[in-house]
């Protein structure tokens, strides 16, 4: 370009600056949603479950006398009784202890995985998203042929050849989990990557990952959010599910799953070792869901489902 | 459309090599072996055992065998359970298996879409709150937890049914409502909002002009569109029921493939372990094509754009 040419728009000043004054108080995204959030009366019960049940995990093995591996074996599948608020197991070991401290692993493994999934979803997904028709083409081929792998199957195998563990679990979980959130993001980035302000940026000389990370992820924030909540549950479902089995959590240390696992052989006549740990998964996993039905109704009204 | 369908099987196959390679070395990277016993093995007998199964060659050649072998659908055999091969064992239980799974797909289908469709069709009403209500209920209840439940209830205290066992068809009810909970109320939900979408369309108004009967528009003009997603839901619904029911045979006490999944991997059975997850990878694939061939058939756009579809 040699000459540039004459600029079509003529420089106007400012002069009916009262017109752009907001009469009422302006209210962010955010505050939008907060506030339809909270007049959903299911959404904001599960949220105070959620809390009440995170606080309990935390304190109650506190201020508890017992610890996990505290056994007595003169009292054996105890009753609930005021010593032993639920019970005691096959070893005497305090049930109320131990359900909480469950319930703790059971929220610990279920935030870490997603955010694992948060972490290594938003990087490949935006970079899938945001890189060209070819590179990011070619990483889609390699996530759908990673999802198509069967997702519990490989938890279990890596439970298998890393050894039960907690760690082992979130480890597993967030290998498999990433694949979904990745492609939420990818989503989200493509429909906004030809939006005027990404224009406006790279007109600026902004790098890639500076737009990548400074415009178009905060911008995806609430997709994001919503399908962090919802993998929540999912993730503690699978916990739950291999220490069921056998193959997570290990006693002495406790998790819901473990916890149902070792009632089953025993519950026809101790039920209640099975009811409370099995109802307390069921209320967490349920409130998680609810609260991320209505956390995704309030981000986006028309998707109402 | 064949090449649609072409370049899905491609996928499948590269997914499969994927797969078999990486389980292949997971197993190998595990510390010990099928053969570590409580008492010590002379280490003659060992290194005789671990030729017999090949375990004493180089990893690459270890590799190139069971992949060749793999092609052939030979799986080798079972490192525990003596004289057996791992197909015998596979083909011998997974009719167990297929017949609840078979039973939990069909159910989840009717009862599932029939859900959804009435609380589409009573919108905020009482019927959509209370379906609704139990789908989040059904997917939030871990099938493990139904499981156990019913059979607590329904067997141990009613005792309408066999506690564990699968000696008459009757058997079949309480794994068969195990397993299908949660897809029940994954396509109750996903039925009611596509089917939401559907009703407030335009060619359902066209044809309430044209005078069809509400029946007709229902379920030849609504419940085609309204299916679509359930159709992709094939494939992830075969997912849960295949890893459902390897807890619920567990449950239940049921020789099925899933319980001697549990096994052999209790019993680093390396064999098995990779004999299974192939043969349930191969499964879940061959779900998903079917999936993608039913679309086809069941939305009639696809015909239209001369077979490019992005999915």
């Amino acid at each position: 370009m040699s000459q540039t040419a004459p600029s079509p728009f003529e420089k106007l000043e400012h002069k009916h600056q009262e017109a752009e004054v907001i009469a009422t108080e302006s209210r962010s995204t955010w505050q939008i949603t907060w506030a339809r959030l909270r007049s959903n009366r299911w959404a904001m019960t599960s949220l105070y479950i959620l809390i009440a049940i995170t606080l309990l995990s935390i304190f109650c093995p506190i201020f508890s006398p017992y610890t996990s591996y505290t056994n007595n074996l003169d009292n054996t599948f105890a009753s609930p009784s005021a010593k032993h608020w639920f019970g005691t197991d096959n070893l005497g070991r305090d049930l109320f202890t131990r359900t909480w401290l469950g319930v703790r692993i059971s929220l610990i493994v279920g935030v870490a995985a997603a955010l694992f999934d948060l972490i290594i979803g938003i990087i490949y997904g935006g970079i899938m998203g945001y890189a060209g028709s070819r590179v990011g083409g070619a990483m889609n081929k390699i996530a759908e042929m990673l999802y198509a792998i069967p997702h519990l199957l490989v938890v279990i195998l890596l439970s298998v050849v890393m050894g039960s563990s907690l760690t082992t679990i979130i480890i597993a979980l967030s290998i498999t989990g990433w694949i979904t959130m990745s492609w939420i993001v990818r989503g989200q980035i493509l429909q906004l990557k030809n939006q005027e302000y990404v224009l406006a940026a790279q007109s600026m000389g902004a790098s890639s990952a500076r737009i990548l990370f400074k415009h178009l992820i905060p911008n995806t924030l609430g997709p994001i959010i919503v399908t962090v909540t919802l993998s929540v549950p999912s993730a503690i479902f699978a916990e739950a599910f291999l220490s069921f089995l056998g193959l997570g959590v290990q006693s002495p240390a406790s998790s819901l799953g473990t916890l149902i696992g070792e009632a089953l052989s025993s519950w026809t006549i101790y039920p209640w070792m099975m009811f409370i740990p099995a109802s307390l998964l069921s209320i967490t996993m349920l409130a998680f869901n609810i609260f991320g039905d209505g956390l995704q109704d309030a981000f986006d009204p028309k998707m109402k489902k | 459309m064949v090449r649609y369908l072409g370049g899905k099987l491609i996928n499948i196959v590269f997914s499969l090599l994927i797969l078999a390679t990486a389980t292949f070395f997971l197993m190998k990277a595990v510390p010990g072996d099928p053969f570590t016993q409580e008492k010590a093995i002379p280490p003659e007998i060992k290194a005789n055992i671990m030729a017999h199964y090949g375990l004493d060659k180089p990893i690459g050649e270890q590799y190139l065998i069971y992949m060749k072998k793999l092609v052939q659908f030979d799986l080798g055999l079972s490192m525990k359970s003596q004289d057996r091969t791992v197909t015998s064992i596979i083909s011998q239980s997974f009719g167990t298996s297929a017949k609840i799974g078979a039973f939990a797909i069909v159910i989840s289908v009717i009862i599932g879409v029939y859900l959804g469709m009435m609380a589409a069709l009573r919108h905020r009403k009482l019927v959509d709150n209370t379906a609704m209500f139990l789908a989040v209920i059904g997917i939030s209840v871990p099938n493990f937890v139904i499981g156990s439940m019913i059979q607590y209830f329904l067997s141990v205290k009613l005792q309408i049914f066999h506690v564990a066992g699968l000696e008459s068809p009757i058997d079949y009810v309480l794994p068969t409502i195990a397993l299908s909970t949660l897809p029940i109320a994954f396509i109750a939900r996903l039925t009611r909002s596509t089917m939401l979408e559907v009703l407030t369309s335009d060619y359902i108004r066209t044809a309430k002009a044209k005078g069809l009967t509400p029946r007709a528009i229902l379920w030849q003009h609504g419940l085609r569109n309204g299916i679509l997603p359930v159709v992709t839901y094939l494939g992830p619904m075969t997912a849960n029921i295949i890893t459902g029911s390897v807890v619920v045979e567990q449950i239940f006490g049921l020789p099925g493939l899933g319980a001697y999944f549990v096994d052999s991997v209790m019993n680093r059975d390396y064999t098995l372990i990779m004999g299974i997850t192939i043969f349930y990878a191969v499964i879940l694939m061959a779900a998903r094509f079917i999936t993608d061939v039913l679309y086809i058939f069941v939305d009639p756009r696809i015909k239209l754009s001369g077979g490019v579809v992005k999915s």
